[in-house]
């Protein structure tokens, strides 16, 4: 079928036909249930009511919060850049969408199998930056400027050691194709034990906690949430956005949050590949993706997890970590594998 | 034009020559930041003018007065009774505690003393609402370090302390309860036994918050060594309270003039810090919150029986004289002087309360830190905006 309309129909037309299938069939639903999951942790941590309480099981806060959003004035403040202002939040949930491109979601679903697939990942995710800043410099609030600083210097310190985490399992692979990192993964061996494949969180365990690590940062998730700091920046460059523009943003952190678990799960944890299924069956298209929707969900988990958990560093102690520890120590994690790539 | 004369014009010079060799080094453009009188830090209306360069602050000036309610004036046309329901809304957040003071001024001016029945219920219901308060901070300060949970942990376990505050006095905020010469209404059956459950519970949030936070390397980071407060400037800035205590002196109301209340009858310690930081201002307000369940477990045992009120006359009028008398509030040393001319209102109320005076080390304090310090060391000052404008 999918060969049919490949013959039929321009690259661009299925490009286009591919990315709506995606964000209608996938995201979104995934996005529902990924939203309802974390708020209901989260309240759950926090002993929040709203998510746990409104409704039958608290199914009814997502509409609240949805309906209130909306009813929102979409104020734009006298002194901004209109245009800057109003396009700064689809950018950066734009960047988010694509960053699901290259994710393989079973043998034969994905959206575009790129041979540089995880270096288009991390290339487009750092696209959202770009809003980040469009947003801080025209919504002329000095707060919002601060902001928008801020995550600018942030995701540039961070994007080293996420680029660079994701190096080692690029040299383990030997590719640095998404479905061909799934593959690896599944018919690696430990050892010569290959029973469960070889995930790289095992090998690669390093790489995944300084993935884990700046992922957090890129997100702007506390402890790293200097961007929007709340209780300083009253909430950074998003200060000036109300109603659906806010929503936007909103979407956002949670969609990007999804999209970096959804690179740590292709790059860690196996991607849609589960050991013991009849991974070649053409059934694993469907099930692929449940299966790295889990591996989402637990990403996201302990995304969430931190975030409930921990205080904000301050600006400066931020860099130091980053470039102090966390970039040494993935230089150390490349070579360690590289060396050992060579050796075994 | 004619006006300017050579010698403005040779000094406008001067300062345009002088600013380029200033600027020369690092061509930035300070900013200054209007945090407040709305902003989340704040909570309240306290406007804070801070100066920047790049995000360090250069001057601070606090800009209080946008809540200003002129209790004191308001006091003038009340009768001593009523004066209560105006101070209860002064600090909010532990408002039996405002109540105290006044009341002990006006007893002593009138030379009456609350029954020893009384004097208990009230200590009990001025350490439940200092552990009202301070778990609020508890969890505040945390917010302003950027960790959401504590928060709503301290909303969550300060309302049990507010259910046994409205079982008593019947009001969770302003309980209008104290009256001269003893109390409005005794304390209903069954409520030692619950406000003890309370206290476990509160003794739990104690403990969960040491955990979350107070051993947490970024709480240490983020507080250790910042808004240092040496304890020679903390007195001359006139703080009191935890502030103080935090930078090392050992002063507090309720151990050294416990008038009209029992502390001298409690097995209890004051708890000093030597640091001054901000963090020393967090622990120090951690041990006094379970000091002062320690101390209401001690209270709750010895109620002794009695009557609550003393024989007042039906009208007060109080006889002329001035009382100033001060007490240990949640936030500090908060006192009243009460000057009266043998009315039924007070000529003159002159309130003492802590806030005022503990922010007025801000400029001090918030010189050369960064924008992120500048929150956490007002949240570890912890003031209430009731209580510092009247």
């Amino acid at each position: 079928m999918t060969t049919q309309l490949a013959v039929e129909l321009a690259y661009w037309q299925q490009s286009i036909l591919r990315s709506v299938g995606v964000i209608a069939a996938v995201l979104l639903p995934a996005g529902t249930i990924v939203y309802l999951f974390l708020f209901k942790m989260m309240s759950f941590m926090q002993s929040r009511l709203g998510p746990n309480e409104a409704g039958p099981y608290g199914s009814m806060q997502l509409l609240a919060e949805v309906g209130k959003f909306l009813q929102k004035e979409d104020l734009i403040p006298d002194g901004a850049d209109r245009r800057v202002f109003t396009w700064a939040p689809i950018v950066v949930v734009a960047s988010t969408f694509v960053t699901y491109v290259v994710v393989p979601f079973g043998p034969d679903a994905w959206f575009a199998q790129i041979p540089t697939g995880i270096y288009f990942a991390l290339a487009v995710s750092s696209l959202s930056v770009i809003g980040v800043l469009m947003a801080g410099w025209s919504s002329a609030n000095k707060y919002s400027l601060m902001g928008g600083l801020r995550a600018a210097g942030q995701l540039i310190a961070y994007e080293l050691p996420l680029v660079l985490a994701a190096l080692g399992v690029v040299i383990q692979a030997g590719t640095m194709d998404m479905q061909g990192i799934v593959a690896a993964q599944r018919t690696g061996e430990i050892f010569g034990f290959g029973g469960i494949g070889n995930p790289f969180i095992l090998t690669q365990f390093v790489g995944f906690m300084i993935f884990l690590i700046a992922m957090q940062a890129e997100l702007t998730q506390p402890p790293f949430d200097m961007p929007v700091a709340e209780s300083e920046l009253v909430a950074g460059y998003m200060t000036e956005y109300s109603g659906f523009r806010f929503l936007l943003f909103f979407i956002g952190e949670y969609a990007t949050a999804g999209a970096f678990s959804a690179i740590a799960a292709t790059l860690f944890l196996g991607g849609w590949a589960l050991p013991g299924l009849d991974l070649d069956n053409n059934l694993m298209n469907v099930l692929g993706p449940v299966v790295l929707l889990v591996k989402i969900l637990l990403i996201m988990f302990l995304v969430m997890w931190f975030r409930v958990t921990y205080p904000r560093f301050r600006e400066d102690q931020l860099q130091i970590f980053a470039w102090k520890y966390l970039i040494p120590l993935s230089l150390v994690n490349i070579t360690a594998t590289a060396v050992l790539k060579v050796v075994f | 034009m004619t006006a300017v004369t050579e010698r403005q014009q040779l000094a406008y010079i001067a300062n345009q020559a002088a600013d380029m060799r200033v600027n020369v080094e690092l061509e930035t453009e300070g900013m200054t930041l209007n945090i407040g009188p709305q902003h989340p830090a704040t909570h309240g209306t306290l406007r804070i003018i801070v100066k920047l360069d790049g995000e360090q602050v250069v001057a601070a000036d606090p800009v209080p007065g946008y809540m200003h309610r002129g209790y004191e004036k308001l006091a003038e046309v009340r009768t001593y009774p009523q004066v209560t329901t105006l101070v209860n809304r002064i600090d909010w957040l532990g408002s039996f505690a405002n109540e105290v003071p006044f009341i002990l001024a006006a007893e002593r001016l009138m030379e009456v003393e609350a029954p020893p029945r009384a004097q208990w219920i009230r200590t009990i219901l001025f350490e439940l609402s200092r552990i009202g308060n301070i778990a609020l901070f508890l969890g505040d300060m945390a917010v302003q370090l950027g960790a959401v949970t504590p928060v709503f942990y301290a909303f969550r376990d300060r309302e049990y302390v507010l259910n046994q505050i409205e079982a008593i006095t019947g009001g969770r905020f302003h309980p209008n309860f104290d009256r001269i010469g003893g109390l409005k209404d005794d304390i209903p059956k069954g409520w030692v036994a619950e406000t003890k459950g309370v206290l476990t519970k509160m003794r739990a949030f104690c403990d969960e918050l040491d955990e979350l936070l107070v051993g947490n390397e970024i709480f240490t980071a983020r507080t250790r060594g910042v808004g240092v407060i040496p304890p020679e400037v903390g007195l001359s800035y006139g703080l009191s309270g935890a502030n103080l205590r935090a930078s090392g002196i050992d002063w507090d109301h309720r151990r050294d003039s416990p008038c009209g209340l029992v502390y001298d009858k409690l097995d209890w310690k004051v708890w000093t810090h030597p640091d001054g930081d901000s963090f020393a201002r967090y622990w120090v307000r951690l041990q006094e919150t379970r000091e002062a369940i320690l101390m209401l477990e001690q209270l709750l045992d010895g109620i002794p029986s009695g009557p609550i009120m003393a024989k007042v006359p039906r009208i007060i009028k109080v006889p002329a004289g001035e009382a100033y008398v001060a007490t240990e509030n949640p936030l500090g040393e908060m006192g009243y002087y009460v000057v009266s001319k043998g009315d039924l209102v007070p000529f003159r109320v002159k309130i003492r309360s802590a806030s005022f005076n503990n922010i007025s080390i801000v400029p001090w304090v918030l010189r050369g830190v960064y924008v992120p310090d500048v929150i956490t060391i007002l949240a570890s000052l912890y003031f209430i905006l009731g209580d510092i404008d009247r």
